[in-house]
C-alpha cells in the first residue's frame, strides 16, 4: 500500500464515518429520550433520495401515500386539537410534493419533510401507544417496523438502485469529490448546530432534562410525547439529509438502509448508548475500519465491521457491576 | 394435562393423503422449535435475541459440510451443530449478559447480519447462495426417514419432547428464578441467584435448541443455502412467538401454528396482488407485530386461554428440605461491621459505622429519613461495594462479595418495598427463597429428574408460609396480596432459604396495629429459635419493644447505640430526632 491509496481509503472512511456518526448521534438521542432503538433509521434515509428520484422524474413516490396513511392515523389517535398539526402537515406535504412536480427545487425540501412527517408519525403511531413499555418491546417494534419499511420500500421504489445527480460536480482534489466535501461540512455543520441547540437553547436544555429523568421534566413542564416527537423529528431530519447527501456517492436502493444503521449502531454501542462524543468518534473509526477492510477483503467488508462490536461490549462488561435493579 | 400434546403426532396420520400439508406440518414442528428457543430466552429470562435463525444455520451448514464433504454420518453432524450453536451463544452471552438488556439484542443482530453475508461469500466452502445439495436423509433404526410424513412424525416427536422438558423447566428452581430474575434481578441475586451465569445459560440453551432445528430442517430440505438463515427469517420466528405470547409453551405453539398458515397464504397472495415477485410478506410481519405490540403485548394466547378451565397444582405434601435450625452459642458474633463508608458523589451517605451483630438478638438499627440505613444495609449484604471498610459473617470477610454469594453464606434479607414477583404464586414467591439450597441443573430440570427436590422445595415454602400465617393464600398470585401480606411473605421466604442472618428493611411499614403486634410475636419467636434478626424501622413503639439493642444513625454516622431504655435517654439521639425542640 502506498501513500496514495492510504489517502484514499483514509477520505473514504472518513467520508463514510462521518455519516454514520450522524446516524450514531441521532439513534443516541432517540434511545435517550424515549428508550426506542431507533432501527428503522436507515430505511428513512433511504426513503429521501429515492423519493427524490421519483419526484425529479415526474412521479408521486408511494412514500407520500406512506406518509399521509400514517398521519390519518396520527390524528385519530391524536384527535381534539393535537390533531391539527397532523392534518396540517399532510395537506402541506400534499402541496409540496405537487408544487414540486412542476418547479423541480422544491423537491429536495419535500422529500425531507415528507421523511421527518414519516418520522415523527412512526412515533406517534407506533411508540407512543406503548407508553412506558420495555426497552425490550420498544426494540422488537423497532425491528419489526424496520422490515415493514423495507418490505414497502421494495413495493414503492423496486429492486433497483439509483444514483440521483450529485449537487456539486468534479473533484476536490483525487480521492474526494465535492460532493464529499459538502458532506463532510453538512456533518460539522449538524454537530455544530446539535450541540448549540442542546447548550444554548431553552428546549434543548429541555430536551436533555426530558433524556436524564422523565418524570422529573413532567413535573416541570415538558411534555414527554412532545420531547420523543422533537427527537424523532431531529433524528428523521439529520437521516433525510445524510440521505441525500451521500446517495450520488453511493446509490441508493430500498436495502441499503438497513447496513448505514447498523454500522451506526456499532458506532452508539461504542458509547454504550450514552456519549454523544464517544458515539461520533466511534463512528469515524468504524468508517476507517470499514475502508481498510475492504481493501483488503472486500467481500466480507460488511461482516468484519461488526468485529469492532467485540471489544466495544468487552469493555462495557467491565464497567458494570453483575447486578441492576 | 401436558401430555395431551401427544395428540399433535396424530396430525400426519390424518393429513397422510396430502404431501402439501405435510410440508406445511414439518415447517409448523420446526418453526415452533425456533419459537420455544425464544420461550426460554424472551418469557422466562426476559432477554431476545435477533440471531435464532444464524443458530439454525450453524446446525444446517454443520451437518451438511460433514455429510457431503467429509461423508460422515448425519449423527455426527447434529453433535457438531449443537456444539457450534452453543459455542456461538457462549461468545454472545459472554460479551453481554452483564449488561443491560438492550445489548445483547442489539449484538445478536449484527452477528446475524455477519454470519448470513459470510455463509453468502465464503463460497468454497458453503457453496455460497447456491449452497449445498444432496444432504443423505436420517436414518433412524435402519429406516431412512425420507419422506414427509415420516419427518413429520419424527420432527413432531422431537418437538413434544422438547415441549414436556421446557414444562419441567418452567417448573422447577430455575424456571422460578429465571422469573425471578427478568423481574427483578436484585431481588433474585438475594437469594442466591447468579443473574448473569442464569442468563448465559438460558442463552445456551436457547442457542441449542435453534441449532437442533436447524440441523433438522437441513436433513428436511436436503439442502441448505442462506436464505433461511436470514435477519428475516430470525424476525418471523420473533413474531411468531411474540404474536402467540411468548410468556407460555401454548402461546409459542399458537404463534408458530398461525404463522406457518399465514406465510404460505402471504406468499401466494401478495406478489399477486402487488403484480411483482419478491419478499413481501415481511411487510405483513411486521405490521402484524405492531399491532400485536400495541393492542395485545402478551399476544392471543391469553384470550384463549381465559376460556379454558384452569387446573389447581394442590398443595405440596412432601417432606420439607432438612431446615438446618440455627446452632452455636448465643451471643457469639454473626455479623461484624467495620468502619463502613460510602458516599455518592459529594454525599457521605455511610460515614464510617461499626457494630457487632450476636446470634439470636434483634438489634433494631433506627434514625430520622437519609440517615443512611438502606445504604447500609446495601453495603452489608452486596448490592453496593463500599468505599471503606469491612463486613464480616460468621467470622468470613464478605466485603464487596456480590449479593449471591453473601446469602450463600447464611444472610438473608428483606426490602423496603417488597420485591415479589407479582404473576408468580405466593407459594412459588417463597419457593424462590429454596434456590440456594437445591441442586438440580439444566440436564436434570428438562429430563424431570428434579421433581422430588421440587416437591420438598416447595413443601419447605410451604412451611415457611406456616410459619408467617399466609398459607391459606398459597395458591393465589401474588400481586392479590396486601401490603402487610406481601412484608410476610418476604418473611417466609426468608426462613424457607434456611437464612440465619435476617436482615428486615422497614417490614412493619404499612401495617395496621394488630399486624404489627403478630409480628412483633413472630420475630421474637426466631430470635429464640436462634434466628439473629437486624431491623430496620420508623414504628418507635415497635422498636423499643422488640429490640435488645438499638444502633442510631443521623446524617451517615453512629451517634448512640445500647439497650433502648439507654438510647432513648441519649440527648444526641433526642436532639437528632426532636431537632429544635431539644435546642429551644
Amino acid at each position: 500500500m502506498d501513500a496514495t491509496i492510504l489517502g484514499f481509503l483514509l477520505l473514504d472512511g472518513l467520508q463514510n464515518g462521518v455519516v454514520y456518526g450522524l446516524l450514531a448521534l441521532s439513534l443516541v438521542l432517540v434511545f435517550a429520550v424515549t428508550r426506542v432503538i431507533f432501527v428503522p433509521i436507515g430505511e428513512l434515509l433511504m426513503f429521501a433520495p429515492l423519493s427524490l428520484v421519483w419526484l425529479l422524474s415526474g412521479k408521486l413516490p408511494g412514500t407520500l401515500w406512506l406518509a399521509l396513511v400514517l398521519g390519518g392515523a396520527w390524528a385519530l389517535l391524536a384527535r381534539g386539537r393535537g390533531a391539527a398539526l397532523p392534518l396540517l402537515g399532510g395537506m402541506g406535504l400534499l402541496l409540496v410534493f405537487f408544487l414540486a412536480l412542476r418547479f423541480p427545487p422544491l423537491a429536495y425540501p419535500a422529500v425531507v419533510l415528507l421523511v421527518v412527517y414519516l418520522g415523527v408519525a412512526s412515533y406517534r403511531v407506533f411508540f407512543q401507544p406503548m407508553r412506558e413499555a420495555t426497552v425490550l418491546a420498544f426494540l422488537i417494534m423497532a425491528v419489526g417496523l424496520h422490515v415493514a419499511y423495507q418490505g414497502l420500500g421494495l413495493v414503492f421504489f423496486g429492486p433497483e438502485q439509483f444514483r440521483p445527480e450529485p449537487l456539486l460536480r468534479g473533484d476536490a482534489v483525487v480521492g474526494l469529490s465535492w460532493q464529499g466535501v459538502l458532506v463532510l461540512l453538512f456533518a460539522v455543520g449538524s454537530v455544530l448546530g446539535l450541540y448549540l441547540f442542546f447548550r444554548r437553547s431553552l428546549f434543548g436544555k429541555a430536551l436533555l432534562a426530558a433524556a436524564e429523568n422523565r418524570l422529573g421534566a413532567r413535573l416541570s413542564g415538558i411534555p414527554p410525547q412532545e420531547a420523543g416527537m422533537v427527537a424523532f423529528g431531529i433524528a428523521s431530519l439529520l437521516a433525510a439529509l445524510s440521505g441525500l447527501l451521500l446517495a450520488p456517492l453511493i446509490n441508493a436502493a430500498y436495502f441499503m438502509g438497513f447496513m448505514l444503521g447498523l454500522k451506526g449502531f456499532v458506532a452508539a454501542i461504542l458509547g454504550g448508548l450514552a456519549s454523544y462524543p464517544v458515539a461520533f468518534l466511534g463512528a469515524l473509526a468504524v468508517g476507517f475500519f470499514e475502508s481498510f477492510t475492504s481493501f483488503y477483503a472486500s467481500a466480507y467488508k460488511e461482516a468484519l465491521v461488526f468485529l469492532l462490536l467485540v471489544p466495544a461490549l468487552f469493555y462495557q462488561s467491565f464497567r458494570v457491576r453483575a447486578v441492576e435493579e | 394435562m401436558r401430555y395431551l400434546w401427544f395428540l399433535l403426532l396424530l396430525l400426519p396420520l390424518g393429513l397422510a393423503p396430502f404431501p402439501f400439508y405435510l410440508t406445511l406440518l414439518n415447517f409448523f414442528a420446526l418453526s415452533a422449535m425456533v419459537a420455544l428457543s425464544l420461550y426460554v430466552l424472551t418469557g422466562l429470562a426476559g432477554m431476545t435475541s435477533f440471531a435464532q435463525a444464524a443458530f439454525m444455520g450453524m446446525g444446517a451448514y454443520a451437518t451438511a459440510l460433514l455429510a457431503v464433504k467429509a461423508g460422515l454420518s448425519p449423527w455426527v453432524g447434529l453433535l457438531a451443530g449443537l456444539a457450534l450453536s452453543l459455542l456461538l451463544a457462549l461468545v454472545l452471552g459472554a460479551l453481554t449478559v452483564r449488561l443491560k438488556g438492550h445489548f445483547l439484542p442489539l449484538s445478536t443482530i449484527a452477528w446475524q447480519v455477519a454470519l448470513y453475508i459470510l455463509a453468502g461469500n465464503l463460497v468454497g466452502l458453503t457453496g455460497g447462495h447456491t449452497g449445498l445439495t444432496d444432504l443423505p436423509p436420517l436414518v433412524l433404526f435402519g429406516l431412512p426417514v425420507d419422506t414427509g410424513f415420516r419427518y413429520a412424525l419424527f420432527t413432531l416427536f422431537l418437538l413434544v419432547l422438547l415441549v414436556l422438558a421446557l414444562y419441567n423447566l418452567r417448573e422447577s428452581r430455575l424456571g422460578r428464578a429465571l422469573l425471578a430474575m427478568r423481574g427483578d434481578a436484585l431481588a433474585a441475586a438475594s437469594f442466591g441467584v447468579d443473574p448473569a451465569r442464569l442468563r448465559l445459560m438460558a442463552f445456551l440453551l436457547s442457542g441449542a435448541i435453534a441449532g437442533l432445528a436447524g440441523f433438522l430442517y437441513a436433513h428436511f430440505l436436503r439442502f441448505v443455502n442462506p436464505t433461511p438463515f436470514s435477519l428475516e427469517a430470525s424476525i418471523k420466528y420473533l413474531v411468531m412467538a411474540v404474536a402467540g405470547g411468548v410468556g407460555s409453551i401454548p402461546g409459542v405453539m399458537l404463534g408458530a401454528a398461525f404463522f406457518t398458515g399465514l406465510e404460505d397464504w402471504l406468499k401466494d397472495l401478495l406478489p399477486l396482488l402487488l403484480g411483482r415477485q419478491g419478499n413481501y410478506e415481511t411487510i405483513g410481519y411486521g405490521l402484524i407485530l405492531a399491532l400485536i405490540l400495541i393492542l395485545a403485548p402478551k399476544g392471543l394466547w391469553p384470550m384463549v386461554e381465559r376460556y379454558l378451565p384452569s387446573r389447581d397444582p394442590g398443595l405440596p405434601k412432601a417432606e420439607p428440605l432438612p431446615l438446618k435450625s440455627p446452632k452455636g452459642p448465643r451471643g457469639e458474633v454473626v455479623l461484624g461491621v467495620q468502619g463502613l463508608q460510602k458516599s455518592f458523589g459529594g454525599l457521605m451517605a455511610v460515614a464510617g459505622v461499626s457494630f457487632d451483630l450476636r446470634r439470636g438478638e434483634i438489634l433494631a438499627l433506627i434514625g430520622p429519613n437519609g440517615a443512611g440505613k438502606t445504604t447500609l444495609f446495601n453495603l452489608i449484604t452486596g448490592t453496593l461495594v463500599p468505599d471503606g471498610g469491612k463486613v464480616f459473617l460468621f467470622g468470613r470477610e464478605v466485603t464487596g462479595l456480590p449479593p449471591h454469594r453473601v446469602h450463600l453464606l447464611g444472610l438473608g434479607r428483606t426490602f423496603q418495598h417488597p420485591h415479589l414477583f407479582p404473576e408468580l404464586t405466593v407459594l412459588e414467591n417463597a419457593a424462590l427463597g429454596t434456590f440456594a439450597r437445591t441442586r438440580a441443573g439444566f440436564p436434570q430440570v428438562l429430563l424431570g429428574l428434579h421433581r422430588r427436590e421440587e416437591e420438598r422445595a416447595l413443601a419447605t415454602a410451604y412451611g415457611a408460609l406456616r410459619r408467617v400465617g399466609l398459607e391459606s393464600l398459597a395458591l393465589e398470585r401474588a400481586e392479590r396480596l396486601a401490603v402487610g401480606q406481601q412484608r410476610l411473605l418476604e418473611i417466609a421466604r426468608l426462613l424457607a432459604s434456611g437464612a440465619e442472618v435476617l436482615l428486615l428493611d422497614e417490614p412493619a411499614a404499612g401495617l395496621r396495629a394488630r399486624e404489627k403486634r403478630e409480628l412483633a410475636h413472630l420475630l421474637r419467636s426466631l430470635a429464640r429459635e436462634g434466628y439473629t434478626i437486624l431491623i430496620v424501622d420508623h414504628d418507635m413503639d415497635l422498636i423499643m419493644g422488640l429490640a435488645d439493642r438499638v444502633v442510631v444513625m443521623n446524617y451517615g454516622q453512629k451517634i448512640a447505640e445500647g439497650t433502648p431504655r439507654e438510647v432513648q435517654r441519649n440527648p444526641l439521639v433526642r436532639a437528632a430526632y426532636l431537632g429544635e425542640e431539644e435546642a429551644a
